[in-house]
Order: structure tokens, then C-alpha cells, then sequence
């Protein structure tokens, strides 16, 4: 397998064209709403494109990116990835997978803290090497046509792939929240050999799906929230598991529209009563758009949503066996659900629920994200589970 | 409140831009898929992308569909966009034709003339109707409306234009998809003025309350209809709670607009898979640059947003009172094979006085542009008695 480093260089001509289009943006009008009750407020919207166009600065931000260690495999096309390699981390490895409509960016935060404890209030012997792909389909990773069958189960097995074949783990630990969720979940199913333990932020898109006469009171409320919450706040998913055709030339053509679709999500999905920059900066939101707007990933990235709607890699059947821990966010969408509930599908080990934070956990709250992260795989070594691991020395 | 004649003139300015993004547009990779499944298909898009840059006419277009008379006037301080033809002859019935999403009063241009001077077109003089054909509330050259819960508030409007502004007492009045809605609530709440209701679909509300005493034939189209929810309701669940954050990709792109619009002519016309078939580029393109043009997609999805929050249960309780049962007034359906469901004829019997009900042979949801005679000729042999 062929690894070779990579530096983000975005041609200036593509920067150029950007700030052409974000100058001749037609905002929308006809809405009696400035607020955010039509979605995405039309006054922040214009707000973050001024921004976007006059202090925004995009070569800073890249230079920013390109000071982690980037690298990509070819693995029936190139994935791209970070591998930042721990302060005496013994060969121990940690695989963060990231969701929809974030990116590896949504780790930049916890990468230092998981990878060099010791400079950041932690245990130095808790360091991991740390492992960030920017998932098939999206931002640097090549697009390859996504596969009609379970996708979500084959992006699993290109990453492992990366992990032990490119990397040289033969042990890791998996870490993942949204799309993350499902992947890590599958990687302990199909490959229980190679990962020690998973941390997940959520449950999976499936686990709506269960079957309702064996729910309890507190699993019925939990979903019948789920569900008021689905018709309110998840068109988007909607839309992406049936139409994602329709809707993705727009955003690919529009960056003030890319804005708004993702904006949303980071709104809707923050700890920060309305007001989405007490949870992230302009910076933040922008760097993020800006990796699905230059790599021209949207209409990608959403088309997982169909394939996994069409064929589904998970289902309320399966059950993760190997250790599970979750740690959960009170305003990640839908709430947190009972105990009881997640250990249908996984085998839970670690119930973190969270004093604050949403979604984006390890954007928004890194050093809970990382310490809960940092004690559940502690617990494992404890146990041994990375015995006749990996000896420290990987191909990168 | 008198009404000013109309031109459609768009900017020179707003069509050179058109030009410019339609150059610039990023369409990214397709391949040779033909599909339809997972939306519009990329190919097409291309094709429809370089018809638009170099064989669509929008002045062309513009010079035809000004040869019909364009109104604006402001009802209840409401500027209204609409067209009034008179009827060839001295009876000619009044008929107000309303369209819905992602239609305009594009839909119905074929058919004016067929209504207006039936003798000229195989029928019989006796049937010409005075035909008006107003814009929705925030669709082409209608102002966007200002207040919550506008698409319930419509008929209103409608009866006003027809009876204050053009002076008619008695009307008759015709709709499919937001026009059906338009058009019933006109019927219940103005049923002294309105000689009868001509639809191509029963409302899709109707279904919110299931009666219990379901015909086999009312619980598979309510089946249909739940699976065309799942399937195909996504557009609506988006349009209905995030109008913004969906509107301004499409208020931006052109080539994106194009992609969210013309997924609905081909799988809601009768087709079969040949999108060009029922509607030629040129038809598609017209429609599309009528809303680019006004940059009312976004107002255009207010409907949605309505029914989701000023909500069916709060409409209900102002109006439903009034409403018990059935309404009185004469009602026809045609109903055509390739619309989005099929009602059986107890389902509409619950909800209106069905006097006519056509299965047509072929036509889907916009009728009245792919099928003009056909629906043409209903209308007329509905209306014909209640003159």
C-alpha cells in the first residue's frame, strides 16, 4: 500500500472564483423572517458572507491544517489522513471518525490533547497515536463512486485496511460520533481482532428501527422525541436519503447556499441556546464549509444518507460485543436516551452524560470529549486488551 | 385598489447574470447513469444546463406569454399578478384557474385560449368562459405574502379579485395542488359566489383525519399515499420547516434551481420515464426562469411552511366549523393517471357534492399544460348546466 504525505494547496484560482460568487450573491428575499424560524437566518447568513469575503482568511487556515502531519493510501482510491503520532504512546493507536456535514476537521482540538496528555493536565502514559481520515466521499479523500452495496460497511473496511495494512496497527481503539458512529460500530463487528474497544458519542442512525413492542416507558418517550424530532428538524436527512441528486447541484454551486444547508445543522445541533458562535467561531464554521467547498464533496458526502437508506450496513439485529464507551452530550439532537436502550445494540462498559455540549462534541467541548475518551480506553489497557499489540514502530 | 395592465419585462441585467452563472456553473463529474432514482439525473442536467445557455429565448417566450392581458392589483394590500381574458361572446362564464408548486400561471397558457373561444378550437360557442388566472401569494409576480398562515387566507383574495376588482358575482373555479386547496377553501367560504369547483386532486389534507369506516378502495389510496410520503415527501418536509436554508442554494444557482424543479415535471407528469415527452426544454426552462427571474423559490415554499406551523389543527379550528360535512357546491374531478395518487370517488364524496367525475385516459399533475383538450373539454361540459 502506498502512503505518501499531502499538504492541502487549494489553487488560487478556485479562492478566486469563491470570492466571485460570494460578491454576487442573490440572498434570498420574500421571508418575513430574519430569525432563524425559516432555517438558516437570512441576517447571520449575510453576516458570515461579509465575513467570509472581507476577514476570513483561507491561506492562514490552510497553513494552520497543513502543520498536522497529513498523509494519504491508496486504498482502491486515496484516502487522506492526519497521523500524529503520540508522546510515548507505546504503539497505541485511536481511530476518529468524524460525521455529516463535518469533517476531520471537527478533531483539530483533540488531537494535541489525546496525542501528548502530558503537556495538557493529563496522564502523559494515556498518549495514542492518532488516526483522522477524512471519511470516503469527503473533503480530500477521493471520490470514488459510492458503492451500491452498504457503503457504510465498506468505507469500515477501507479504513481498516488503512489502520493495519498502511499503518501497521494490529491493535486500535475507534472513537466516532454521527456517521462516525456506524462506522466504528461495524469496524468491532467485522473486525473484533484488530479493535480494542469503541467510544461513540451516539447510537447510529438505525436504532430507530427497533422493534416497538419491547419498548419500555422511557424508550417509547425517548423515541416518541426522537421522532417529533425527526419531523421538525430532519428534512435534511430526508431529502439526502431520497433526493440527494436534486438538491446537490445547488449547493455545489452556490457557496452561500453550501453555507446555510450546513449552518443549520451546526445551529440546530450546538449547546449554545440559539446563538451557534457560543459554540463555534466564524472561523471555525467557515474552515469546515470551505473543505466540502473547494474538494467539491457535498453531493458525495450526502449520498451515503440513499445508499444506506437503499442498503443499510447496520441493523437493531446486530450487536457490538466488544467494549463500548458513550459519552453523551444533553442537546445532541433527539437527547439522551436510556441505558437501557443503547445496550440493545452495544455492549455498554462506559456511560458518560455529559454536563454540557451537542453534536460536534469534540469541536464544541474537546477536553470533556478527550478526558472521557482518554479514561474509557485506560480502563482497556488496564484490562489488557492491547496485549500482543503493536511495537511502536508504524509505516509512517 | 383598481388594477394596472402588466408587462413582463425582465431586467436585461438579470438575464446577462443568468448567462454568466450558467457558465460558471461547478456540475462536477457524471457519469452515464440514466437514473432518476436518487433525484435529478446529472446527465440531463448537463443537457438542460447547455440548452439554456444557447437554444432557450427567454425574450422569445416573454413576447408570447405577454400576448395574453397581464394585471397587477393590490387586494387588501396584497399587489396580486394575474391575467384576464375575456370570453369571445356575451355569456361568457367568469373562471378563475389556479396553479400550485412548482407550477406557475405557466401551466395553464394552452388551455386560455381553448376556454375563451371554444368555437375556434372544435367546441361550441356557447361554452366561453372569461378566464383569470392569478400568481399565488409569493410565486412569479405576486408579492410575497407578509403575515403567517397566507395560503389559508387565499381564497379570500381570489373571491375578492373576482367579485370586487373584476366585478363578477358568480364565477366558476378550478385548481390543482395548491390550487385545489385554493379553490376548496373559496368554495366553503364563498359559496354564494362560486358556481361550482373543478379539481384535479382531493387536497392531501383531507387524509390528516382518518375516518374509521375506510372503503378497501379509500385505504389503498391512503396506503399509496403514506408511501409516497416516505418516498417522495422529502421535498416537502424540507420546504415545510426549512424553507430558508433550502431556498438560498436554489435563490443563488441556477443550474441547482434547475435540479430542485425538474425532478417533480417528470415523476408527477404522465412520462413514462421520457421527461420530454409531456414538456419540451423550452417549457422546463420557462418556468424555471420565471421563478429565477423573480427570485421567489423561497416564497414559493411559504404553503409548505404555513400548513406546517400556522398548522392544519389551527386552520381547522378557525374554519372547520363553518365547514361540517360536505360542501354544497357543484364539484367536478377529472382525474388523471399520472398525477402523484388517484382518490377512488367515496373519498372525495366525503369531503365535497361530486357532480362529475372523469377518469381521463392519459395526463398527469399538470394537466392543463399536458393535456389541454382534455381538460379544456371537462370544464366545459361541467360548467355548462350550472351557467
Amino acid at each position: 500500500m502506498k502512503l505518501e504525505p499531502f499538504q492541502i494547496r487549494v489553487p488560487t484560482a478556485v479562492l478566486d472564483d469563491l470570492h466571485h460568487r460570494l460578491r454576487h450573491t442573490r440572498f434570498t428575499s420574500g421571508l418575513r423572517d430574519s430569525g432563524w424560524d425559516f432555517g438558516t437566518s437570512p441576517l447571520y447568513l449575510r453576516e458570515l458572507v461579509t465575513y467570509w469575503l472581507e476577514s476570513y482568511d483561507w491561506r492562514a487556515r490552510e497553513a494552520v491544517l497543513n502543520q498536522l502531519p497529513q498523509f494519504t493510501a491508496d486504498i482502491g482510491g486515496r484516502i487522506h489522513f492526519v497521523h500524529q503520532h503520540g508522546e510515548q504512546s507505546k504503539g497505541r493507536a485511536l481511530l476518529l471518525l468524524h460525521g455529516w456535514p463535518d469533517s476531520f476537521f471537527r478533531y483539530h482540538k483533540v488531537i494535541p490533547l489525546l496525542a501528548a496528555p502530558g503537556h495538557h493536565d493529563a496522564d502523559p502514559g494515556d498518549a495514542f497515536d492518532i488516526v483522522v481520515p477524512s471519511l470516503p466521499g469527503f473533503g480530500f479523500t477521493d471520490q470514488v463512486p459510492p458503492a451500491p452495496h452498504q457503503p457504510t460497511r465498506q468505507s469500515a473496511e477501507r479504513l481498516w485496511r488503512l489502520m493495519t495494512e498502511g499503518l501497521g496497527y494490529k491493535r486500535f481503539a475507534v472513537a466516532g460520533g454521527d456517521g462516525g458512529s456506524p462506522l466504528a460500530q461495524i469496524m468491532a463487528i467485522d473486525h473484533p481482532e484488530s479493535v480494542v474497544g469503541i467510544h461513540l458519542t451516539d447510537l447510529g442512525w438505525h436504532v430507530g428501527n427497533v422493534d416497538p413492542s419491547t419498548l419500555s416507558k422511557a424508550e417509547q418517550q425517548y423515541l416518541a422525541a426522537g421522532k417529533k424530532n425527526f419531523m421538525t428538524d430532519m428534512g435534511y436527512a430526508a431529502v439526502q436519503s431520497t433526493k440527494p441528486q436534486s438538491l446537490a447541484p445547488g449547493l455545489n454551486d452556490s457557496p452561500a447556499g453550501l453555507a446555510a444547508w450546513i449552518i443549520d445543522r451546526f445551529h440546530s445541533w450546538c449547546d449554545g441556546e440559539g446563538d451557534v458562535e457560543r459554540s463555534f467561531t466564524k472561523d471555525e464554521l467557515l474552515t469546515n464549509i470551505m473543505i466540502y467547498w473547494v474538494t467539491q464533496t457535498i453531493g458525495s458526502s450526502i449520498a451515503t444518507y440513499r445508499g444506506e437508506t437503499v442498503s443499510p450496513s447496520l441493523t437493531t439485529a446486530d450487536h457490538v460485543k466488544l467494549p463500548v464507551g458513550l459519552a453523551l452530550f444533553p442537546k445532541d439532537a433527539g437527547g439522551v436516551p436510556p441505558r437501557s436502550f443503547a445496550e440493545r445494540t452495544l455492549n455498554v462498559q462506559r456511560w458518560t452524560e455529559m454536563p454540557r455540549g451537542s453534536h460536534f462534541a469534540a469541536l464544541e467541548e474537546p477536553v470533556l470529549f478527550a478526558n472521557d475518551v482518554r479514561a474509557f480506553f485506560s480502563g482497556l489497557v488496564a484490562e489488557a486488551r492491547w496485549e500482543g499489540g503493536n511495537d511502536g514502530k508504524s509505516a509512517v | 385598489m383598481a388594477s394596472q395592465r402588466f408587462e413582463i419585462k425582465i431586467p436585461e441585467a438579470t438575464l446577462v447574470d443568468l448567462r454568466e452563472r450558467l457558465s460558471r456553473a461547478r456540475l462536477g463529474e457524471t457519469d452515464d447513469s440514466t437514473s432518476w432514482d436518487a433525484g435529478t439525473n446529472p446527465r440531463f442536467l448537463r443537457g438542460l444546463r447547455s440548452h439554456w445557455q444557447t437554444d432557450f429565448d427567454w425574450r422569445l417566450h416573454e413576447a408570447n406569454i405577454n400576448r395574453f392581458s397581464h394585471f397587477r392589483a393590490d387586494i387588501d394590500r396584497h399587489p396580486i399578478h394575474f391575467i384576464h381574458e375575456r370570453g369571445k361572446g356575451k355569456h361568457a362564464l367568469p373562471l378563475l384557474l389556479t396553479h400550485g408548486y412548482p407550477d406557475s400561471f405557466l401551466r395553464f397558457l394552452k388551455v386560455i385560449p381553448l376556454l375563451t373561444d371554444p368555437a375556434a378550437h372544435g367546441g361550441d360557442a356557447a361554452d366561453a368562459f372569461d378566464v383569470v388566472v392569478p400568481s399565488l401569494p409569493g410565486v412569479g409576480f405576486s408579492d410575497a405574502p407578509a403575515k403567517e398562515g397566507a395560503i389559508f387566507h387565499v381564497g379570500g383574495l381570489w373571491h375578492k379579485l373576482m367579485t370586487q376588482e373584476l366585478g363578477y358575482a358568480r364565477f366558476g373555479a378550478h385548481g390543482g395542488d395548491w390550487g385545489s386547496t385554493v379553490t376548496e377553501h373559496l368554495a366553503r367560504s364563498y359559496a354564494d359566489a362560486v358556481a361550482g369547483i373543478h379539481l384535479t386532486d382531493v387536497p392531501f389534507w383531507h387524509a390528516f383525519q382518518t375516518p374509521s369506516n375506510l372503503t378497501p378502495a379509500e385505504q389503498k389510496f391512503l396506503a399509496a399515499n403514506g408511501e409516497f410520503q416516505q418516498k417522495e415527501g422529502a421535498y416537502a418536509m424540507i420546504q415545510g420547516t426549512r424553507p430558508q436554508t433550502l431556498g438560498q442554494s436554489l435563490n443563488d444557482s441556477p443550474i441547482g434551481l434547475a435540479a430542485w424543479m425538474v425532478e417533480k415535471f417528470r415523476s408527477w407528469s404522465d412520462c413514462h420515464d421520457d421527461l420530454e415527452s409531456r414538456f419540451t426544454m423550452d417549457d422546463l426552462l420557462a418556468n424555471i426562469t420565471l421563478y429565477w427571474a423573480t427570485g421567489t423559490i423561497s416564497s414559493s415554499f411559504l404553503p409548505y411552511y404555513d400548513f406546517m406551523h400556522a398548522g392544519a389543527m389551527r386552520w381547522m379550528s378557525e374554519k372547520a366549523k363553518e365547514w361540517i360535512g360536505a360542501s354544497n357546491v357543484p364539484t367536478a374531478f377529472a382525474l388523471f393517471p399520472g398525477d402523484i395518487a388517484t382518490p377512488p370517488r367515496e373519498w372525495a364524496e366525503r369531503f365535497y357534492n361530486v357532480q362529475r367525475w372523469t377518469p381521463m385516459a392519459r395526463g398527469g399533475h399538470f394537466a392543463a399544460h399536458e393535456e389541454p383538450d382534455l381538460l379544456a373539454e371537462d370544464l366545459r361540459a361541467f360548467f355548462r348546466p350550472l351557467r
